[in-house]
């Protein structure tokens, strides 16, 4: 997928990420976090939001994230609404679990 | 107890609260423009969160839109899930879902048919065809009554005694009955009122129904306190079993509890006080059995 714009994706409760993705003006993904548990879970966090991009084939993004305590699958969620807003892409692939 | 879509922490913490089932809500709950959001966090989360044996349910979007094809393409794969089906008002509405469900499952290799149904009726032609969405799949696990709208829909409103809804909850029930399926009943809204909760719950049991919707874990210990069979029922029940399995063993057809004659029906009203008591958990495993 390819970043046309800014998307946006989740709010400042508590449990939730915010996260903002845009075109990097550089190449490569960089990731700009604030979070109340960095210290402890800053580099898990991040982790999971580069996955999540990688698993979408989207390149070379900058993403704003602002954490107030999620959980791996929220953050995945975020990430992955932010990257399909900021794609204009409405073409959503699901994984059909496997019993 | 409906959870709302787009609610990290209370997608979260939603088994903690103690109701039977989790109704994840991705329609009246979520706005236009966090459709997919809620989406994404319902479809991440039952792929994460073990919710033990709590029974789930997704209230998906009308399924003649893009929005509910969506719901259902995310929601049916993750095989955890039985999905409810908002504003049904025909039989036809129920195939056109399972229309779509059916695709899916054969698409993904999903065994054709394991995916449930629930029907929500919240308008005057959804009652008046109660019966025939009912009894329209074999998916269908129960069907249940959504106020808000259908008094709406009546050009009425809801009343602390309910009267407006006595014919949409008889209809309702009798078609589940028929259909041999759940009865769900709707919402209390208020959720400060519980003596009105309570009032409406002992009503909503007295007619039959299986259980009642919530929509704030506040509401879920008045409900299940009227629900758990008493002391007494449960006494009463266990002695009309042990005088059945006596019966059994002397070989005698008739059976007599106490001077009185114990036929099927009571034997039926029995056996399903004690499985309510069982499920409630103020009856140990085995105590059921005579």
């Amino acid at each position: 997928m390819e970043i046309k714009k800014i998307g946006t994706a989740g709010t400042m409760e508590s449990s939730d990420i915010m996260v903002t993705v845009m075109k990097n003006k550089e190449a490569g993904t960089s990731i700009q976090l604030t979070s109340s548990v960095e210290k402890q879970y800053g580099r898990k966090i991040q982790e999971v939001i580069r996955r999540t991009l990688e698993e979408l084939g989207v390149e070379d993004a900058l993403v704003t994230a602002v954490d107030k305590g999620a959980l791996d699958c929220t953050i995945r969620a975020r990430v992955k609404t932010a990257a399909h807003r900021a794609c204009g892409d409405e073409n959503y692939k699901w994984e059909a679990k496997a019993n | 107890m409906f959870v709302p879509g787009n609610n990290p922490g209370m997608i979260r913490d939603a088994y903690i609260y103690g109701s039977d089932c989790i109704m994840f809500d991705l329609e009246d709950s979520v706005s236009v423009d966090q459709k997919d959001s809620a989406r994404f966090l319902v479809y991440e989360a039952l792929r994460t969160i073990d919710y033990g044996d709590k029974e789930l349910i997704v209230r998906v979007n009308a399924p003649d839109t893009k929005t509910g094809v969506d719901d259902l393409e995310a929601m049916v794969r993750t095989r955890k899930v039985a999905i409810r089906l908002p504003k049904t008002e025909t039989a036809a509405d129920v195939l056109g879902c399972e229309k779509q469900i059916e695709r899916i499952e054969r698409e993904n290799g999903i065994p054709v048919g394991s995916t449930r149904m629930m029907a929500a009726i919240e308008s005057a032609k959804g009652v008046l065809n109660a019966e025939k969405i009912a009894l329209s799949s074999k998916r269908l696990i129960g069907i249940a009554l959504g106020a808000e709208d259908y008094v709406t829909d009546l050009k009425t409103n809801r009343s602390p005694e309910g009267i407006e809804l006595l014919f949409a909850r008889s209809m309702i029930l009798l078609a589940a009955r028929s259909a041999g399926i759940d009865a769900i009943d709707t919402v209390y809204s208020d959720v400060n009122n519980e003596e009105g909760l309570r009032k409406e719950a002992r009503l909503i049991k007295q007619l039959g129904f299986d259980g009642k919707s919530v929509i704030n874990p506040r509401q879920i210990k008045p409900i299940c306190e009227i629900y758990t069979p008493t002391e007494k029922e449960i006494e009463k029940s266990q002695a009309v079993m042990d005088a059945i399995e006596q019966a059994h063993k002397k070989g005698s057809g008739v059976i007599a509890l106490n001077g009185k004659m114990i036929d099927k029906p009571i034997v039926e009203r029995a056996q399903r006080v004690l499985d309510l008591a069982k499920a409630a958990g103020v009856l140990g495993e085995g105590e059921d059995q005579a």
